[in-house]
């Protein structure tokens, strides 16, 4: 019951944020300096192009006017048009939004097991020479910048080894295997960079609970470590590691624009940053849209499942 | 170090070899006709090895962006001018010498005061998609840029067209306010590409040309991917089966899918790092020279720059020579404050080099009754990659000549729309144009839209004018001589150096052993120029 509640409560809440976010994106890229017409026009802008232009992309109008026509238009399903290309932006949006969703999702099947694993090994054998290792390359990793790691991998495995493509030139012909060796080295990078968290925070809630009495009086009664971890304190550690995994999970789809940069990968980043260079406010509204419901939904999902995994909070009393 | 730079090429160019004289090429439009009448001009066109048909030529490119699109009137940067320019012919081409010569217009003809212009269409020439072209089509593709509501780049190159209209079934005729011997050059920008028109007005949505390439695959930002077009009408041209050009803005992915062999040619290649790639046996760096220069524009009317006396120290105030060693490593050559690079058929051979000097800097500061001088300068690397580290050496030369310069780090966004020409003092850069006449008209000319300095010299405008309708050579370059010293003497831009665009090739690929002067990767012709090895 009161899950079905609090995902009542969450849609509602998320559907009057979505509202808001696109309220401020509007805002905000009207703040930036120039807009569309000389951005697109650069420097080869003259005053008449740049009025002429302003009239055909209906830059003329009132702001509010056009945001009303747009969220008008957003509700009947209609994307609208880049003002930048006049290409739908469904068709801009959707191969890269599948592509990006690709490369998080082949990260998260890499990283989260991963940090789990390390997680669960790291905290049974807290302070032995694993941990310590563990924990420092797991500090080191997450403390370089992206690109670094990115060009190191580089450097190594696509121009000394030449075992891998440097760049993921990904297009919508590419057949399943193509994209996934494409893709190694992408997300070997996204994984450095997400799994020190996860792994640490699993590493955090289960010593914590491995420290509590109950635990000690499993121990006492002689089960073995593996159903002590798994049995008795992973159900009550589930909480903060899902909440943790879901925001290194959001990370892997909006924050990746470095990422994609330095692979080449045609991923949702490199748009939304062109598109903010080029103030198209509906592409920039558009992908702001998207990034804003992942991080809802999957924050929806994380407390979903904490209180799933939380019979208190399952069947609260009275 | 030191070694690096004999390494690196540093300077320069020779005195401009000339070029046929263009009176002459008008004068013998009708004979060019007749040439081609009995068939192609092949020496202009043709390179000479023998190349090889077949393969796929695969670029990494730098300027590519989502918002790229099939129009025209919007191609802004690498990407798009070199992809299309493989796909739309123009009127006219410039050849590897840097000579007009007729493209899709096999000849043309200019009346005495230069002022109406004849262009003779090809016979037989047809679209991808069969369509045959017609002077309708020429005519709907050149109004494309034309009007009230045209938003196009080369709106302002084509200010000067009162009239285009259609004369026959085979010829367009351009009607211009005033005379322009340059006109041919005009309508070979590669903005002015011809469309198939429908109802008279220019399908640019098609993606449709007569090039020698046809669209297959367009992902604005991404890729664009590329068909030989087996009708092709021009002969010993697109040798390659297929492009592949991919959007690279990274300088480091460039450089390592060229190292890889993902790519075969790179643009923009980062000087930090090119004499690493000139150690690699299997690359070749490939220069334009001079193909942009930068400048620091100083703003005439503006009530520090008023005084010709302070922008001449402040011209005395710049170390060329250091500027082209620490930001250009020596790929480019030192500026003389006006815009005509120096292989230009028009160069003033006897102007003196300014050097930096200090001193007279310091004595043109006295002479505008100054001892010292303060001001801010806008620096942003959205004019060039290296626009602050320029402006902070400058920085510190100006400092020897009493001139007090505050760099102030602007943001790259919206730098253009928001500093430039706004501000008495920042950073910007010019694509070299291969006519006098264009550049100075573009960046110089009193009025112009993209009169930087805000410069108003009658001379020089009165010169601008009489030069620009002027068909005899000889005295076109003393008019031409006499504004080049105007600019340095008078103007307002400080030129420090023309920089050479940089790309690289792996030795997969090849072309006719001389590449363009003007415009990078070959005149932007590399698609239909090159072929593998």
């Amino acid at each position: 019951m009161s899950v079905l509640k609090l995902l009542g409560q969450r849609i509602a809440l998320g559907i009057f944020s979505l509202f808001a976010v696109s309220v401020i994106v509007f805002l905000a890229v009207g703040m930036l300096p120039g807009d569309i017409a000389e951005a697109m026009l650069g420097q080869s802008a003259t005053p008449e192009t740049v009025a002429a232009l302003r009239t055909q992309l209906g830059m003329d109008q009132m702001p509010l006017q056009r945001f009303i026509s747009w969220f008008g238009q957003l509700l009947q399903g209609d994307l609208g048009v880049s003002l930048a290309n006049q290409r739908p932006i469904a068709d801009l949006i959707s191969t890269r939004l599948g592509n990006t969703l690709l490369l998080a999702a082949f990260a998260a099947i890499v990283s989260v097991p991963i940090a789990l694993t390390l997680g669960i090994l790291t905290a049974l054998y807290r302070n032995s020479w694993f941990d310590r290792v563990m924990n420092t390359m797991a500090l080191s990793s997450v403390s370089f910048p992206e690109f670094f790691v990115a060009y190191l991998l580089i450097l190594l495995f696509s121009i000394k080894l030449d075992w891998l493509p440097s760049m993921s030139n990904i297009s919508p012909d590419s057949s399943i295997s193509e994209i996934l060796v494409s893709s190694i080295l992408p997300v070997i990078t996204l994984s450095l960079v997400v799994i020190a968290q996860m792994m640490r925070m699993t590493r955090a809630a289960l010593i914590n609970l491995l420290a509590s009495p109950y635990i000690e009086m499993a121990r006492l009664k002689g089960i073995r470590p593996a159903r002590i971890i798994f049995h008795h304190a992973l159900p009550n550690a589930l909480a903060p590691i899902v909440n943790v995994v879901a925001l290194n999970l959001a990370y892997l789809v909006v924050g990746v624009v470095v990422v994609e940069v330095v692979f080449v990968y045609p991923g949702l980043g490199q748009l939304l940053v062109d598109s903010v260079a080029k103030r198209d406010i509906p592409v920039v509204q558009v992908c702001c849209l998207i990034f804003a419901m992942t991080y809802i939904s999957l924050n929806t999902l994380a407390d979903v499942l904490a209180i799933a995994s939380n019979p208190r909070l399952m069947h609260p009393r009275g | 170090m030191d070694n690096k730079n004999k390494n690196s090429n540093p300077t320069i160019f020779q005195g401009g070899t000339d070029r046929r004289d263009f009176l002459k090429l008008s004068a013998m439009a009708g004979m060019i006709g007749a040439v081609c009448a009995m068939g192609l001009p092949l020496n202009s066109w043709a390179a000479q090895p023998t190349p090889k048909a077949g393969g796929v030529l695969k670029l990494g490119l730098a300027g590519s962006s989502t918002s790229d699109s099939l129009d025209p009137g919007s191609w802004s940067d690498t990407f798009t001018f070199v992809g299309f320019s493989a796909v739309y012919n123009t009127l006219a081409e410039i050849d590897v010498t840097g000579e007009v010569i007729p493209e899709l217009a096999e000849s043309w003809e200019a009346s005495p005061d230069a002022r109406i212009w004849t262009f003779k269409l090809r016979p037989g020439v047809t679209f991808h998609n069969g369509k045959t072209l017609t002077t309708e089509d020429v005519v709907a593709s050149i109004q494309h840029h034309l009007g009230e509501n045209s938003t196009s780049a080369a709106k302002t190159l084509l200010a000067a067209v009162v009239d285009v209209r259609t004369q026959g079934s085979d010829a367009v005729v351009f009607e211009l306010q005033s005379g322009n011997a340059d006109f041919p050059y005009i309508v070979a920008d590669y903005h002015l590409a011809i469309m198939p028109s429908e109802d008279g007005v220019a399908n640019w949505r098609a993606g449709i040309g007569t090039g020698g390439y046809q669209i297959k695959q367009f992902e604005p930002g991404v890729r664009l991917v590329l068909d030989r077009n087996k009708n092709y009408w021009k002969p010993g041209r697109a040798h390659f089966d297929s492009a592949l050009l991919l959007g690279i803005s990274d300088g480091a992915a460039r450089v390592n899918a060229l190292m890889t062999g993902q790519v075969d040619v790179i643009n923009k290649v980062d000087l930090k790092t090119v004499d690493l790639l000139k150690r690699n046996p299997r690359l070749v760096i490939e220069e334009t020279k001079g193909s942009q220069h930068y400048t620091f524009p100083m703003i005439c009317s503006s009530d520090e720059f008023k005084n010709n006396h302070v922008r001449m120290a402040m011209k005395y105030g710049i170390d060329r020579e250091a500027i082209l060693k620490s930001i250009l490593r020596g790929y480019g050559s030192v500026g003389n404050d006006h815009p005509l690079q120096p292989n230009h058929r028009f160069i003033n051979k006897d102007l003196e080099q300014r050097q930096y000097d200090p001193d007279k800097a310091r004595f043109h500061l006295r002479q505008a009754g100054m001892e010292s001088f303060k001001v801010d300068l806008h620096a942003s690397d959205a004019a060039y990659s290296g626009a602050v580290d320029s402006s902070v050496l400058f920085k510190e030369h100006a400092r020897k000549a009493n001139i007090d310069l505050n760099v102030i780090r602007e943001p790259a966004d919206g730098f253009f729309s928001n500093v430039w020409m706004k501000r008495p003092l920042t950073t910007s850069f010019f694509y070299s144009s291969l006519t006098a006449d264009r550049m100075f008209s573009l960046g110089y000319a009193n009025k112009a839209a993209w009169n930087e300095t805000y410069w108003n010299n009658p001379r020089f405008n009165e010169l601008l004018l009489q030069a620009r309708g002027e068909l005899n050579d000889d005295l076109r370059r003393e008019m031409y001589n006499e504004m080049q010293v105007l600019c340095r003497d008078d103007g307002g831009a400080i030129i420090p150096v023309f920089a050479n665009s940089v790309a690289a090739r792996s030795t997969r690929v090849t072309h006719g052993g001389v590449t363009a002067p003007y415009g990078e990767l070959d005149g932007l012709r590399i698609i239909e120029r090159w072929w593998q090895a």
